[in-house]
């Protein structure tokens, strides 16, 4: 079986440079102010992101970008996850790689130079029975006189007020299609805030009725699985970077809070979780950086399995890591005012989007005792 | 010398043929799953006897000087034999204590007269060696042994008592670390080493019954046991050097071993394998999903030890606590094993119950296994100690 971690000169810079601008630009404090603000992001940062070039990385260069893989993304979701930025980065990634590999040729002219660019683009995926059967969407499609009339409900959909395209999974007669809707197709009344438990993020809820796209919008081919899988690696990404943070905020307070006259560091009740956490993120990073690897290079079993490992692994780390965070903070640990609530909410949140563990586990068994 | 591909490949298909018409297969009753465990007559007889064999083949200490009675070649046939017996699952190789931490020692450090009265002895299983570290009040804490050793004209005269002296009984020799002088700067200064002839008045290795009911190792007692003054090995009061030096052998940490395998590879895989053919209540026991998802769980963590291992290649993906996969390595690897034991034994039913028997499932080897890995989890420093270390070195917490 395929173990194998690349990390290549290049991706090490990435790494590092990303790092440096997400704790410089994104400081805990920032983070909870632009909780209350409308976007996730303020406009000048992502220009920023735009200028370091981000956002071309998983496009084509004929189509203005660097013409690299999702998976080269990995380092900077990571750098962002750490320091809790949230971004429109990730769904336009995953967008663009969708219409790479599913689009039209007159899609992908006229928008995946525009991606690259900045211009945000998101997916409507999930349904309100939260199921992760990304190809068995609900929402419907009803083709009459080469026009598509839309119905139902997407939710999760991420950054949507903010995105010039949507990528919606419809049913088009009874086939599982990806549709492009423009921004100036959806009716400001179809777009509703939802409350989510991590307030880093903006979701909507994307209401389909009335809306209709002509046949030239859907796009040609479905990419179900690859969708799902980069949605694994680039949130099992940010899965990584989060812990690693929730590690060092459990450490510094285990160093510095007293109680009965010694750091709580020093009783081994709080110690030895505290390893286990440690251990979890060092699980958690490899899984990443080798499904990172056989993204690129693997066979399709090697990169399925991959993934699920990686998110089954990640999301179960970092849920425990913020459940101890909490925890470990004592009576500080149930105030608001308290950054581990923060750790926690981002955990919970990646945990239950595109399967958590024991979902990740009922494929694997398929694969990994069936076959 | 250099070796062409060629003459490797060809290498290999020899040795992998040699292996399967000479496997000495199944003796009729449960063997060792390691050198420490080595319990009775029949299992030392048999495991003595396939090591001979391999040697009288050519296959071991293939790496060691020819003089001395290895086979003078490059490393890299013995590396063949080593992966090739791993893979066709044969019995280790008994001598281990010989073969991998003292012969390498004797060879690096040891007397051109020490190279030629111990080396063969060591290959051939003629002189089978154990090892005299650990004391009943000193675990883990090495530098602070309190067997003594006084000189004696010709002699040192040995008092004390070691413990956990796997093979010790059949040992003919031991790697001895003892106290000759409480003064010097530190504790340290005040040990020497020995390799001490074990059929000696006054040395009496006595079997320890363990959790399992069977034998494997010994706790040596010394009264007044006079060794000869000669079979120090280096000078006085560097015996933790020549100690420290035997543990790069031991762990690994550098080469020159005569290789050969020293214990039943028994991983995750072999449990899935027991899962595939296990019933519980008349159905199989893989169709059952709490059972599916345990298995996968293990199955992951499996996984994730091997590919902490691959990152720790990667200095740019380690920059934040380096050591942090290295040290926790003992901890993963014994802990995980010590679970898919008890996950094993969840398989069998009511024979879950059973023990080493002919009713019981694969003759009890699980119930046996579950019980013998607590010598990783307790030996070489406990998981609980090793959490302690994690916490205080790794992550900089205070000491408890």
């Amino acid at each position: 079986m395929n173990s194998q971690i690349s990390f290549t000169e290049e991706q090490s810079m990435l790494l590092d440079t990303a790092m440096d601008f997400c704790s410089k630009n994104s400081p805990i404090n920032l983070v909870r102010s632009r909780t209350e603000e409308a976007q996730s992001l303020p406009s000048d940062l992502w220009l920023s992101i735009v200028e370091l070039g981000w956002t071309g990385i998983a496009v084509p260069e004929s189509h203005g970008g660097l013409g690299l893989s999702v998976a080269d993304l990995v380092p900077v979701v990571e750098a962002m996850g750490r320091n809790l930025m949230a971004s429109p980065l990730v769904w336009s990634a995953i967008s663009a790689n969708t219409l790479q590999l599913a689009g039209s040729e007159a899609q992908k002219s006229a928008w995946l130079s525009k991606i690259a660019n900045g211009a945000i683009a998101t997916m409507a995926l999930i349904e309100p029975d939260g199921s992760w059967q990304l190809s068995e969407p609900l929402c419907n499609g009803t083709l009459k006189e080469n026009t598509i009339s839309l119905s139902g409900t997407k939710c999760f959909v991420q950054d949507a007020a903010f995105a010039e395209i949507v990528l919606v999974s419809i049913l088009l007669e009874n086939q599982p299609r990806l549709v492009l809707l423009e921004r100036s197709a959806i009716p400001e009344h179809a777009l509703q805030r939802e409350v989510v438990i991590d307030e880093t993020r903006r979701c909507y809820r994307l209401t389909l009725d009335g809306i209709t796209v002509t046949p030239d919008q859907v796009l040609p081919e479905t990419c179900f699985v690859e969708i799902e899988q980069t949605a694994m690696l680039l949130l099992s990404a940010e899965i990584a970077g989060g812990h690693a943070s929730t590690l060092n905020l459990i450490v510094e307070y285990l160093k510095t809070r007293k109680q009965f006259d010694q750091y709580i560091g020093s009783y081994q009740a709080l110690k030895h979780p505290t390893v286990d956490v440690l251990l979890g993120l060092e699980a958690t990073r490899s899984h990443l950086y080798h499904a990172a690897t056989v993204y690129d290079t693997g066979t399709p079993l090697e990169k399925e399995t991959s993934l699920r490992m990686l998110k089954a692994v990640a999301s179960e780390g970092f849920a425990f890591a913020g459940d101890r965070a909490i925890q470990f903070h004592g009576g500080f640990g149930f105030t608001y005012e308290c950054d581990a609530q923060l750790f926690l909410r981002r955990a919970i949140f990646c945990q239950h989007q595109f399967g958590d563990e024991t979902h990740q586990r009922a494929y694997l068994a398929d694969t990994l005792i069936d076959n | 010398m250099s070796v062409s591909e060629q003459e490797l490949d060809q290498f290999r298909v020899e040795v992998s043929a040699w292996l399967r018409e000479n496997n000495p297969g199944d003796p009729g009753f449960l063997l060792p799953e390691s050198f420490m465990e080595v319990g009775t007559d029949e299992q030392f007889e048999y495991l003595r006897d396939w090591q001979r064999k391999v040697y009288d083949a050519g296959y071991l200490g293939m790496s060691w000087p020819e003089e001395y009675g290895g086979g003078g070649k490059p490393q890299v046939f013995q590396d063949i034999v080593s992966q090739e017996m791993a893979r066709q699952r044969v019995p280790f190789m008994t001598n281990t204590i010989g073969l991998n931490w003292a012969g390498p020692l004797i060879l690096q450090q040891g007397t051109e007269e020490d190279k030629k009265k111990y080396i063969k002895g060591i290959l051939n299983a003629d002189d089978i060696w154990c090892q005299g570290f650990s004391e009943p009040d000193h675990g883990s804490d090495l530098g602070n042994a309190q067997v003594k050793a006084v000189k004696d004209g010709d002699d040192y005269i040995i008092n004390g008592s070691k413990i956990w002296t796997s093979l010790g009984s059949y040992a003919k020799y031991m790697i001895l670390l003892a106290r000759t002088s409480n003064e010097g700067p530190s504790k340290y200064a005040g040990l020497s080493f020995f390799l001490a002839p074990m059929k000696t008045e006054g040395i009496d290795p006595q079997p320890i019954k363990k959790l399992t009911s069977e034998y494997g190792f010994c706790q040596t007692f010394f009264n007044d046991a006079r060794i000869p003054a000669n079979s120090i090995m280096g000078r006085e009061g560097e015996g933790w050097q020549v100690a420290m030096a035997t543990l790069m052998f031991e762990r690994g940490n550098v080469g020159g071993q005569a290789g050969g395998l020293s214990m039943m590879d028994i991983n995750v895989n072999d449990v899935l394998e027991l899962a595939r053919r296990s019933k519980r209540n008349g159905k199989p026991a893989l169709e059952d999903p709490l059972i599916r998802d345990q298995m996968v769980q293990f199955l992951i963590e499996a996984k994730s030890n091997v590919l902490m291992g691959a990152r720790t290649k990667i200095p740019a993906l380690n920059t934040e606590r380096p050591t942090a996969i290295a040290m926790s390595g003992k901890l993963r690897g014994s802990e995980l094993k010590r679970r898919f034991c008890q996950f094993a034994m969840s398989l069998q039913g009511a024979n879950g119950g059973r023990f080493i028997s002919p009713e019981a499932v694969d003759g009890g080897k699980w119930q046996r296994i579950y019980f013998n890995s607590f010598s990783a989890t307790i030996g070489g420093g406990t998981t609980q100690v090793q959490y302690n270390i994690m916490g205080e070195r790794v992550l900089g917490l205070p000491k408890s």
